[in-house]
């Protein structure tokens, strides 16, 4: 579980955090929405320790990241798995590499020990025989399903996912949804997904927090989201044709 | 105000670079990988350019001696010093700073754009220590590439002054040993080292610290060579006063 407490973070003159308070439950996938600007990332750059808040505290379990020092910090770290926007493999290792990273950085398993272990993640990401190629050479979907069995190869505690789903067509959208949320269920781990699309929203939003100019408006789950009564929900869900048609169709119905 | 930022990031940058240090194995691996991009790649350049400017001194020399009093061996000798003492140092180290210098600075660059530095960052790597420190040590190979260097930009002025007709070989050889004062070794050594410093800090400063996109990248690069180039040619100002005119 992480534990967020009247998180401020200013950049410059610019407040961009003004006191963000919520939970993030274990073995659960919870969603960070808001537009953009609203400070989804910044939120996710504080509790990844990136980024420093003037004022307020992040707890891992039951410890604030303020007060771990450099090692505890460092030992964090080695818990967290992140999957970033653009995959964020490292150009020059092949796929088995990229994924065997964390293992090289971090244990002192034998070669087959960990080639093992990466085998094992690359199938459970429904990738094989694609250990020996480039990031440049496999598609964006490919790429990001790599970037999870990085993330997850070395058995975190904690996932976090910014825009998991950015620049993927529908359908591999929703299966890197589906597989965050099995890999989540599976791994029982806290994990935290920043994203502005209402279909990851309805797909594996199990905890929903909403974000507006740096302040959080309203949490609950997916459920919940279409049977609240908050304008700034409202707004927010409604900007998109679909579901605005939705709703009509709804109404009409009655 | 903004240099003064710049300068004190770098020495931060410096002081980070040498802070919490990487898996052993893993740094092993990066600094033969690095000893192979930036030294070993570096080699055939390096050779084309010396070989033929070592030879163009020479026959400069030749073409400038116009007194029958001055000995033959003159060629030899102003092709030793202008290849020790300046051209393999300083010449070969400006053109590092655009072959090596926006090498580290466009691949740290596109690292910092594609957020690979930040993955590193979260898994609790310090991406300084991984990225930076193995390119300062494969770099501390530099003086073997100015050795290389000096030997055929020497070797270029023999076969430039002898096969060119401008002076015996014997005539050339023993303008090699006259005068020769091992202290100019040492001094060319001294600002060696010091370059290679710079050659593997400032690009990679500018690549980490940029921001932006691969436009910023191609920037970002191009300030690295001009730089890089700059503080090569004020150090080279400061340690020749230093070392020479004392």
């Amino acid at each position: 579980m992480i534990k967020v407490e009247d998180v401020h973070k200013s950049f410059g003159d610019e407040e961009i955090l003004k006191g963000i308070t919520t939970e993030f439950d274990k073995g659960k996938t919870n969603l960070i929405i808001g537009q953009s600007g609203s400070g989804k990332t910044v939120l996710l750059k504080c509790l990844l320790g990136l980024f420093r808040p003037e004022q307020g505290r992040i707890y891992y379990e039951d410890k604030a990241i303020q007060d771990m020092d450099d090692e505890e910090q460092r030992k964090l770290r080695e818990e967290i798995g992140m999957l970033f926007q653009g995959g964020a493999l490292f150009d020059s290792m092949n796929i088995e590499e990229n994924v065997m990273f964390p293992l090289r950085m971090f244990t002192k398993q034998k070669k087959a020990d960990m080639l093992e272990r990466v085998n094992e993640v690359l199938k459970r990401v429904n990738l094989e025989n694609v250990n020996k190629k480039f990031p440049a050479e496999i598609s964006g979907g490919m790429q990001k399903r790599v970037s999870i069995a990085r993330a997850i190869v070395n058995k975190p505690k904690f996932l976090f996912c910014d825009e998991p789903n950015s620049g993927l067509d529908p359908k591999t959208a929703t299966l890197i949804d589906t597989l965050i949320q099995e890999i989540t269920h599976e791994y029982d781990i806290t994990t935290v997904v920043v994203t502005h699309d209402m279909n990851s929203v309805m797909e594996i939003g199990e905890k929903v927090v909403l974000l507006k100019h740096g302040k959080l408006v309203w949490q609950g789950t997916n459920q919940e989201i279409f049977k609240t009564d908050n304008e700034d929900v409202t707004n927010f869900v409604y900007s998109s044709d679909l579901f605005k048609k939705i709703r009509d169709v709804q109404l009409k119905e009655g | 105000m903004k240099y003064l930022q710049d300068i004190g990031s770098y020495f931060l940058m410096l002081k980070r670079v040498f802070g919490s240090f990487t898996k052993t194995s893993v740094l092993r691996h990066l600094i033969f990988k690095e000893i192979n991009d930036l030294i070993i790649s570096s080699l055939g350049i390096v050779a084309f350019i010396s070989f033929f400017v070592g030879g163009v001194v020479a026959i400069q020399t030749a073409l400038n001696m116009d007194n029958p009093l001055i000995p033959k061996s003159l060629i030899g000798f102003a092709t030793r010093q202008s290849v020790v003492l300046e051209f393999a140092p300083t010449f070969i180290s400006i053109i590092m700073a655009g072959k090596v210098g926006s090498f580290i600075t466009s691949s740290i660059g596109s690292m910092r754009v594609t957020e690979q530095i930040d993955a590193l960052e979260v898994m609790g790597i310090n991406s300084l220590n991984y990225l930076v420190f193995p390119k300062i040590v494969a770099l501390m190979f530099y003086p073997f590439v100015i050795v290389f260097s000096m030997f055929l930009g020497i070797m270029g002025g023999w076969v430039a002054g002898v096969y060119g007709g401008f002076a015996s070989s014997s005539d050339f050889i023993a303008g090699l040993q006259e005068d020769f004062i091992p202290y100019h070794l040492f001094y060319a050594f001294f600002k060696t080292f010091v370059f290679s410093f710079i050659l593997a800090t400032v690009p990679s400063w500018q690549g980490y610290y940029m921001k932006g996109g691969a436009l910023e990248v191609g920037k970002a690069s191009t300030n690295s060579f001009v730089w890089t180039s700059v503080l090569i040619i004020a150090a080279n100002y400061i340690i020749t006063q230093l070392l020479l005119s004392a």
